[in-house]
């Protein structure tokens, strides 16, 4: 089981009364607007929950696994999410699947 | 960016929101999504990408004060992967 975008929108229209259009917009606009903000080169600090940082990676070596050969892997930007204290936290108390 | 700003830049957006509707949606967002991982449930969000568990396996750790070895129990952590979309706008601008 995964938690969804329309899992998201079901909840906000339970929880915060947005109707079901509203509700699916505003879930759409949330992450979108996370989105711009990274692709501005700003990092997105989500207190509670975690920060999304930029890494700018530089250029290395790299090669095609199947073929063996050789190709540099070019310099690249990255996200990388450091979740925050409370979210690590809640997580580490989750013992497993219990099987 | 902060959660506050985040906030504020999705109620200018959404302006047929109030502001206190746009600061409930994104507080019950970011507790369903941690509630979802705290339940070991996987997040998939296309275009941005997924959050999942990794499992830590215990170790033997130490107290970086007295030097005293302290056995961890194993743990898990959140883990993000971001998805084709995000990489290649993050990437390309």
């Amino acid at each position: 089981m995964s938690l969804t975008k329309a899992d998201i929108a079901n909840r906000l229209f339970d929880e915060v009364g947005l109707n079901k259009r509203e509700a699916k917009e505003f879930v759409d606009a949330y992450f979108e607007e996370i989105r711009v903000a990274l692709e501005s080169g700003e990092n997105v600090k989500l207190s509670g929950f975690g920060n999304f940082q930029l890494r700018d990676k530089n250029q290395r070596p790299g090669r095609n696994p199947k073929t063996g050969e050789e190709i540099p892997i070019s310099a690249r930007r990255v996200v990388t999410f450091r979740p925050g204290q409370k979210l690590r936290a809640r997580v580490e108390a989750y013992v497993g699947p219990g099987d | 960016m902060t959660k506050s700003e985040l906030i504020d830049r999705l109620a200018a957006q959404q302006n047929h929101l109030a502001h206190l509707d746009v600061e409930l949606g994104v507080k019950s967002i970011l507790e369903q999504m941690s509630s979802a991982l705290a339940a070991g449930e996987r997040i998939e969000i296309r275009g941005f990408g997924s959050f999942s568990l990794h499992y830590r396996a215990p170790r033997m750790g130490r107290n970086p004060k007295t030097g005293e070895a302290v056995a961890l129990p194993g743990k898990h952590v959140p883990h993000f992967k971001p998805g084709k979309a995000l990489r290649e706008r993050v990437n390309y601008s």
